[in-house]
């Protein structure tokens, strides 16, 4: 692999005066599960949003394969193979668990409207073969039981999972997780870490994951990038982070070090 | 199969338009009813063949193409627009200049096919062209944006005389007939009485064949643009916008399709209503129209297909069934009938006292203020109540049926 796939340089993005993030710099290696975490505010999803083109950073780069995404706006950069899930749900609340996913194979396919309309040939082999890959995605996430329900309607735990189901369907190279599994029980967590490391290893996919978990994050994360108050304090492997007397300070206050 | 409606073996089985038998059976039904209306066959709606019940259903057909553009902008993109009435205004007016023959306005005298579809592309890319103004403003805002339109649209219609006749005198739009090019004498009319096939047809019956086969590709038009890649990228826009352009949709791009797609079936309606109307007013195309749109998508339930038709024929109906039913307590209270005291209050007659008054100089209302009333009321009671419209209404029906003699 020449470069890393996706290439944070000395990113500072401020609101008026709050410094939400000042000279970041990591880079996330293809097939890396790389974790940012940090305490509340710390500017994480903040980094998520500047990856996504929602927010643009006032210095340094961000670089899709070696090439500048800085700038670009948010459907360009999903079209690049970067998806995302988020901290509070974002699923379209009035479509059903199908038409999520199916929406998520927006950027994969092409119908217009002309022959969407029309129904013609190309629109139908194009929903048919949609649907087998949505169905794909579906058997992996275990949620057969829900496809025709809307979404407003399914318990939390499956929201998140139509949500990981609907980022998947966009086939991405990059997968951008905010928090997956906040406010799940021991079991629930467990479950979602399972279909993280699935989408890992079967699909082959990238993943930056944001978690207040640590236990989580400890396990399956192979590098960590710690943040507090949008500044970088550690980043290494999980072994070392644990260790790092500025993480337990930022984590656990100023005593507990001395 | 049989026995298991609700069991698909195959995709293509569960994702096709008319998924189940019992749809596929009441489409093809109420087709049928629709066609035998002018020809009498059924004794129930034989009585829909008078010409005067004629000319509201090919309104009804007509308002239900405009409707079906404004749901999909509307109802499905989430795309709050009052500038129905300018767009159909364009459309029509179109379709009057390109087909129209009239002395000394502007008119080409072409043939159905050129200005049928020109009536739907050239609103469609003054959408395009509008869109960006609109796409930057949202909910509120974007109804004030187009009710603006509205009048700048109103206004343009008065002053520009060669195109929309005078003020208060309109001008005649080409009658409903397939020529090949300028030939005198028309391939099919579809506007005076005649044979066809060995039937005596009214004009109106004719018209209404044309119109019924109209509004039936325009919704199967809507119905798949709704179920495929495009129609979804409307939806979810209208439910999360910034979640959808993270997931690759274009906002820009997405509402500037949905205000082209709604202009278009908008000025192809224009376009009908001129036609087989006649001789319009460049009043015509004001907020009123407007509002009976929104009134049909809202009513008929927002984002459904099937609702619009529902509200369509509702919206267009309802004042006839006013009237009728005003009339039948007037009758009541002349003739003293069992509800002649429900008459006496309710109806105006010979200026006494009456909420409703049937001529024009009576107290009480008239029955063009009480439609105006009964639209403002039904909006608002359906908006609290059942903001699926109609549709909502047919779903809890249905549902009920389904489970009976079980509530639960």
């Amino acid at each position: 692999m020449s470069g890393p796939l996706l290439e944070f340089e000395n990113v500072s993005l401020s609101f008026k005066g709050v410094k939400a993030l000042s000279g970041v710099s990591f880079g996330v290696q293809d097939g890396e599960l790389f974790a940012i975490i940090g305490p509340n505010g710390a500017g994480k999803t903040s980094a998520f949003n500047c990856m996504n083109g929602v927010y643009k950073p006032q210095e340094g780069d961000i670089r899709w394969k070696g090439e500048s995404i800085l700038g670009r706006r948010p459907d360009r950069i999903a079209e690049l193979g970067i998806a995302r899930t988020f901290q509070n749900i974002e699923l379209f609340a009035h479509m059903t668990v199908l038409e999520n996913l199916l929406l998520g194979r927006h950027i994969r396919t092409d119908v217009g409207w002309f022959s969407g309309s029309f129904w013609t040939k190309k629109a139908r082999r194009e929903e048919l073969d949609n649907r087998d890959k949505v169905e794909d995605i579906i058997d992996l996430l275990e949620i057969e039981s829900w496809r025709q329900y809307p979404v407003a309607l399914l318990p939390y735990g499956i929201q998140k999972r139509v949500e990981l189901g609907r980022a998947v369907a966009m086939e991405p190279e990059l997968l951008l997780l905010d928090e997956p599994v906040a406010g799940m029980n021991l079991e629930e967590t467990e479950g979602m870490a399972r279909f993280i490391l699935d989408i890992r290893e079967e699909l082959g996919i990238s993943i930056i994951l944001v978690e207040h978990d640590m236990g989580l994050v400890m396990d399956i994360a192979d590098r960590i990038l710690v943040l507090d108050f949008g500044t970088p304090i550690a980043m290494g492997v999980p072994a070392d982070v644990q260790r790092d007397p500025e993480v337990i300070k930022a984590y656990l206050g100023e005593d507990v070090v001395a | 199969m049989r026995g298991r409606p609700n069991l698909f073996a195959s995709y293509a089985a569960e994702q096709g338009i008319l998924p189940t038998t019992t749809k596929k059976v009441s489409a093809v039904l109420l087709v049928i009813a629709a066609i035998t209306i002018p020809l009498e066959v059924l004794p129930v709606l034989s009585q829909f063949s008078q010409p005067s019940w004629l000319v509201l259903l090919n309104r009804s057909l007509i308002f239900l193409i405009a409707a079906l553009g404004l749901n999909i902008l509307v109802g499905l993109a989430g795309q709050v627009s009052l500038g129905h009435a300018f767009f159909m205004g364009v459309g029509a007016y179109t379709a009057a200049v390109l087909g129209g023959t009239g002395a000394g306005l502007w008119s080409l005298g072409l043939p159905i096919w050129v200005w049928l579809p020109l009536s739907g592309i050239i609103p469609a890319l003054l959408g395009i062209l509008i869109a960006p103004t609109a796409v930057r403003v949202r909910g509120l805002y974007l109804a004030i944006v187009t009710l603006g339109l509205v009048f700048i649209g109103e206004h343009i219609f008065r002053n520009a005389n060669s195109i929309a006749g005078a003020p208060e005198v309109g001008r005649e739009w080409p009658r409903l007939e397939l020529r090949i090019w300028k030939e005198e004498n028309p391939l099919i009319d579809f506007a005076s009485d005649g044979n066809w096939f060995g039937v005596s047809l009214p004009g109106e019956a004719k018209t209404f064949y044309f119109l019924l086969v109209m509004a039936i590709v325009f919704v199967f038009l809507a119905k798949n643009l709704g179920r495929t890649r495009i129609g979804r990228s409307f939806a979810a826009i209208r439910d999360r916008d910034v979640a959808a352009e993270i997931m690759g949709v274009g906002e820009f791009r997405a509402k500037t399709q949905a205000f082209a797609i709604s202009s278009f079936y908008a000025g192809v309606s224009g376009a009908l209503f001129g036609v087989v109307v006649g001789r319009l007013i460049p009043e015509t195309w004001n907020l009123f129209l407007s509002v009976q749109f929104v009134a049909i998508v809202l009513i008929g339930g927002a984002g459904t297909v099937a609702g619009t038709v529902l509200g369509s024929f509702f919206v267009v109906l309802m004042p006839r069934m006013v009237e009728n039913v005003t009339r039948f307590l007037g009758d009541q209270a002349i003739d003293g009938g069992v509800l002649s005291i429900v008459g006496d209050f309710v109806v105006s007659i010979d200026g006494d006292f009456g909420l409703i008054s049937l001529s024009a100089q009576g107290p009480g209302l008239s029955i063009f203020q009480l439609n105006q009333v009964i639209y403002g009321l039904l909006i608002a009671v359906f908006l609290i109540s059942e903001p699926l419209g109609l549709f909502g209404i047919w779903i809890r029906i249905r549902n009920y049926w389904k489970g009976w003699p079980f509530t639960y």
